[in-house]
């Protein structure tokens, strides 16, 4: 391997001016794709479903305003201005028509919109009423799931109001024949068809999409084409012209055709990448081996002289650049859920290939140097680890985590590839996986794996045991026992399973019914043009084309749960401290402490709502003595005494994250609770459904609407992250927290598990931080962890440490010599590491 | 096994430890001391005793007894790290030494379980018990404070005449031997003490490294939570410009030398 790639390489200047460019002003929403896409459907209502999506796309392609960017080496905007969204009425448009006014000044991920804008698309949504998947799906809902959704005991919002996206798509392909060689494969299978095939309709219809789909990308980079070449002809500065020229040329040839250089595949997989995300709104679009594919390109530019590794280096960093000019709105409360504008593009490196040598080359330094240059969230960084990895590769991914940009996240092949065998993937192809959005192993150009199917809160069953199946005086679940008569904990937890598995049938009934809507409402052309094996089977991804399927729903909350469920079996079955009707009293009292704001308006509201309903009329001042009534807890001395009490033996039983085998292999019959009655279900496309355990960042916005849990974390505040302990009980350094996680079944959540740490970054300084940074990760996945990500942490989140203690009871700072759990240490200690920081440290 | 068996008294094991010998290594902080230095920034070792001390408002009790075989159990959880860094197990303290027994069984436990270790320690003992741990310690991480006698005396309550005997007889061993000095301003903060005992260091048989280790004030508010005075509260820790300086001093001596553990 070439040392130069390995080691630190010349930022280009144009990189920071892009950056800034992409930066100066707020995000705003274009209407050009929803109006096209809906003068495109108004003019097909007769056709086949398939056969509009194509057409759509290409009217979409044909006319969409483009733009090159000061700048720019690698070409092709989604929207005119940096970093603005599109949006895609074909999935739910509802949720943004109500929030025109507000989206714009919202706390999560605001966007501009313009009185423009807003009018072309309340023009273009008159004619989406009732036609988008989220209407369909919601139709094929059963009334139960319906109830559950509405009681937040899962959320499958992601799916059912935008595309499903979370997909790698054969970008080698098209690097190595353009869209002509998908052409050219589409027409082979369209001459093997005969008219009187039983689904020659179909499949028929479906080729002709694809054929239309890939001219219609052909026509786009040919726009490009022209609009660099007419910007060359007006061009003062030599240099600028000559680059002009240069894209020109490269979007005259690709995607069209095979790339012949690097530069071109760079192009290449840049409009690939983007138009993907111009077909349908699904995010998680993640490029995946991106050192894999593009490496031939890379090899052969180098060894022929034709390239620098600098300028090589320069376009990968306008890659990374352009990976966050795309972007997406929300509604509100899922930008909550997926704040920071993000958009998953995950980007793997390092690993095996399909015959299981290791892969690891120039590029995959390169693409942790470009991460380190541009310092942006896209695209979402990731380093497959296994016993064969480079440790060069690790010490490279281990500076990047230090400078707390949050990247990369690592992976361990040595579970992930036998999970994926489990689930029927070959050797080769489990070999060969990458990582979709945030934790998702597949197979690239092979799957359709539905990753992000729903979160599903594995806190809420527990408190319908305790309310017998009644949320909010609705019965939502099935009636099981009374807890005040329950004689063992088997009993208790059996209830669980109960309540548990019944919601986890009408989790299933919610994907599956959006599954439907999506193969009959917005089938992918385009994409599936990209997925094996869409052609041979002559149906897109939507409908089954895909050679691998699943369905995979993310459970959260396996911390709290554990924790609940030991301090139950403790307190009450085997010290006998307690009862489950003191529990029971306990949690609906929120342990004597005051109700949370949030919760105590919803209840005011609810009162006053029945309060109308009998006919009173309820003014302001009433309404603000119900709020101040619901929020005081009205608990008498002797119950608040109780309560601390309680809580206090709560708090001084034994926690997950401590690297107590009992109480870890506690947390992972929990976490089978939720992963092994998954196993059992099918999806509409042929496939299975898989657990994840993982919450994107929904753990805060799902834990506001939990009620309090046993293990005593109060009514409505956030649940534990992933297969994380809780926030500040694990007190026994990183090493005790990980061997806890290392304790979970890894290998059944096959739809990938997250691992947060928080460091800080003198935890990690010098060559030694490094290597025991390194030592940590291995010694996690030695251990059979799949995932870990590292949260290193500013002087900022030191200072708000000090300020709210509770919240950082598990941040590790290197002290002098060290290591140590921040909170603590001395106030004073604080203070000098905090100052020790702004120096930078030794 | 009998060392197992063998009890003693600690008052914290620390584990993901990166700065106190290879690696990622785990702890063992043992009670009671031979010295007072007015620097110490772990006072509630010093003291063989088990005593109150407020922390974070709260009390609570320092030290506790232990077998070599429940310390064992809290080693071998982190020996997949050990593996991947090279790490294991560093005694610290207090002193080892004043621990002997102790200290001898848990080393000889360690490496009968195969784990790498090391002691961090004054080496201000009867060389006999430094002796009996010899065969079972990979690093000894001696601390060696001053040469003058009487400055020493002064300021750590006992002369140095027994831990610098001692350093020669260590680095006579097969254990290896990295020289630890603790850089405390108004002790020994000149170039010409630091430069004293790097001579000292490069003149022992098979030294290879020295470490400064600039003296912080992590400590004092133990003190206050043991309710005794602060003898050096005035003093501020030695900028990265002298500690450089200092560095280069040491250098000279010819030996690898570094600034922190």
């Amino acid at each position: 391997m070439r040392s130069e790639c390995v080691n630190e390489i010349v930022k280009s200047q144009r990189i920071d001016k892009l950056i800034d460019a992409l930066y100066d002003h707020i995000p705003e929403i274009e209407a050009d794709r929803a109006v096209l896409l809906t003068q495109a459907y108004k003019a097909t209502e007769s056709e086949p479903i398939i056969t509009r999506r194509a057409k759509a796309f290409k009217n979409i392609l044909e006319n969409i305003p483009i733009t090159i960017r000061d700048g720019e080496l690698v070409v092709g905007s989604a929207t005119k201005s940096a970093r603005g969204c599109q949006t895609f009425p074909e999935f739910s448009f509802k949720w943004l028509q109500d929030e025109f006014e507000t989206v714009s000044t919202r706390a999560f991920d605001p966007f501009y919109i313009s009185t423009k804008t807003r009018n072309s698309l309340e023009e273009a949504h008159r004619y989406w009423d009732g036609k988008t998947t989220s209407d369909l799906a919601e139709s094929y809902m059963s009334k139960e799931t319906k109830l559950a959704i509405e009681h937040n005991i899962f959320t499958p919002g992601n799916y059912f109001y935008n595309g499903v996206g979370h997909v790698t798509v054969n970008y080698g392909e098209i690097l190595q024949f353009g869209y002509e060689g998908i052409i050219e494969k589409a027409k082979a299978a369209l001459e093997k068809l005969e008219p009187s095939d039983a689904e020659f309709c179909q499949h028929s219809h479906f080729l002709n999409a694809v054929i239309m789909s890939c001219e219609a990308a052909i026509r786009y980079a040919e726009r490009y084409a022209e609009l660099a070449a007419r910007l060359a002809r007006d061009e003062k500065d030599e240099t600028r012209k000559a680059e002009l020229g240069a894209i020109a040329q490269n979007c005259s040839r690709v995607p069209r055709k095979g790339a012949s250089s690097f530069y071109e595949a760079c192009q290449s997989f840049w409009f690939v990448q983007m138009l993907i995300q111009v077909e349908s709104s699904g995010h998680s679009i993640s490029p995946g081996r991106f050192d894999q594919y593009m490496y031939p390109y890379f090899k052969r530019d180098i060894e022929e002289g034709k390239i620098t590794v600098e300028r090589a280096q320069e376009l990968l960093d306008c890659i990374w650049v352009k990976l966050n000019d795309l972007n997406k709105v929300r509604d509100v409360a899922s930008a909550e859920g997926f704040s920071g504008y993000s958009l998953f593009q995950n980007l793997i490196v390092g690993g095996q290939d399909g015959e299981g040598n290791d892969v690891t080359n120039e590029l995959s330094y390169m693409c942790i140097e470009a991460s380190m240059h541009v310092r942006l969230p896209q695209p979402s960084l990731s380093v497959r680890v296994w016993n064969k990895t480079p440790h060069s590769l690790l010490i490279k991914a281990a500076t990047l985590t230090r400078t707390g940009v949050g990247l990369p996240a690592y992976y361990n092949d040595e579970v992930i590839i036998p999970s994926l065998i489990n689930r029927g993937l070959t050797i080769s192809d489990a070999r060969d996986y990458n990582i979709i959005g945030c934790v998702e192993p597949q197979k690239s150009g092979k799957t359709e794996g539905w990753h992000d199917a729903a979160f599903y809160n594995m806190c809420r069953p527990l408190e319908l045991v305790f309310s017998r199946g009644v949320d909010e005086g609705v019965q939502i679940g099935p009636v099981t026992d009374d807890v005040t008569k329950m004689k063992s904990f088997e009993e208790f937890f059996e209830a669980y399973k109960t309540q548990n598995e019944y919601m986890i049938k009408l989790l299933v009934n919610a994907d599956n019914a959006i599954d439907v809507a999506h193969a009959q409402r917005c089938p992918l052309p385009f994409l599936s043009s990209m997925i094996d094996d869409c052609i041979g089977r002559g149906r897109s991804v939507q409908e089954g084309g895909a050679v691998y399927n699943f369905t995979g729903p993310q459970g959260f909350g396996i911390a709290n749960m554990t924790d609940s469920m030991w301090a139950i079996k403790k307190l009450v079955f085997e010290q006998k401290k307690y009862t489950l009707q003191d529990f029971k009293n306990a949690l609906s009292d929120n342990f004597g402490k005051d109700t949370d704001k949030y919760r105590a308006e919803k209840i005011t509201v609810k009162i006053a709502k029945e309060l109308c309903a009998k006919g009173k009329i309820v003014n302001n001042a009433e309404i603000e003595e119900i709020f101040r009534a619901v929020s005081s807890n009205n608990c008498s001395v002797e119950k608040q005494a109780f309560y601390d009490r309680l809580l206090d033996d709560i708090f001084s039983l034994e926690k997950y994250g401590n690297d107590i085998r009992q109480v870890d292999e506690f947390a992972r019959e929990i976490a089978y609770t939720y992963t092994k009655p998954l196993e059992n279900y099918k999806n509409p496309r042929g496939g299975q459904f898989q657990a994840g355990l993982y919450p994107v960042s929904a753990n805060v916005p799902l834990g506001a609407q939990t009620g309090a849990t046993p293990d005593g974390r109060p009514a409505n505040t956030p649940i534990a992250d992933g297969v994380s302990p809780a926030s500040g009980r694990d007190v026994n350094g990183p090493t005790a927290a990980a061997n806890s996680v290392a304790r979970l079944d890894h290998f059944i959540a096959s739809n990938g598990t997250l691992f947060n740490m928080k460091f800080h970054p003198s935890a990690l300084s010098g060559q030694s931080g490094l290597e025991s940074f390194v030592a940590l990760v291995r010694g996690y996945f030695d251990q059979k962890g799949s995932h870990m990500q590292f949260n290193v942490v500013s002087r900022e989140v030191l200072l708000d440490a000090q300020k709210n203690p509770d919240k950082y009871k598990s941040l590790v700072v290197r002290v002098a010599g060290y290591s140590a759990l921040f909170t603590t240490l001395s106030r004073s200690l604080q203070d000098d590491i905090i100052m020790r920081t702004e120096q930078g440290g030794f | 096994m009998d060392c197992l068996k063998t009890r003693g008294r600690i008052f914290d094991i620390q584990r993901f430890s990166v700065h106190d010998g290879p690696g990622v290594r785990t702890i063992v902080f043992f009670k009671g001391c031979f010295l007072r230095c007015r620097w110490c920034c772990n006072p509630e070792s010093q003291e063989y005793e088990i005593q109150q001390m407020v922390r974070d408002g709260r009390a609570q009790t320092v030290g506790y007894d232990v077998t070599v075989a429940e310390v064992m159990e809290q080693v071998e959880k982190d020996r997949v790290y050990y593996r991947r860094s090279n790490g294991g197990v560093t005694l610290s303290g207090g002193e080892v030494l004043a621990q002997p027994k102790f200290a001898a069984s848990l080393l000889c436990a360690c490496k009968q379980a195969g784990i790498n270790t090391a002691i961090e320690s004054t080496a201000c003992a009867p060389f006999e018990v430094i002796e009996e741990l010899l065969p079972y310690l990979d690093l000894y991480l001696l601390d060696i404070k001053h040469l003058n006698s009487e400055k020493h005396k002064q300021f750590t309550t006992k002369s140095n005449d027994l831990i610098l005997e001692n350093a020669k007889k260590i680095a006579k061993s097969t254990t290896e031997l990295i020289i630890r000095v603790p850089v405390v301003p108004t002790f020994n903060d000149t170039v010409d003490e630091i430069a004293d005992i790097a001579g000292f260091a490069a003149r022992l048989d098979g030294v290879k490294e020295i470490h400064l280790l600039p003296y912080h004030r992590l400590g004092t508010d133990k003190y206050a939570g043991l309710g005794r005075h602060y003898e050096m509260d005035d003093i501020q820790p030695p900028d990265d410009a002298k500690m450089r300086r200092l560095l280069d001093a040491a250098k000279r001596s010819g030996l690898n030398c570094k600034i922190g553990g």
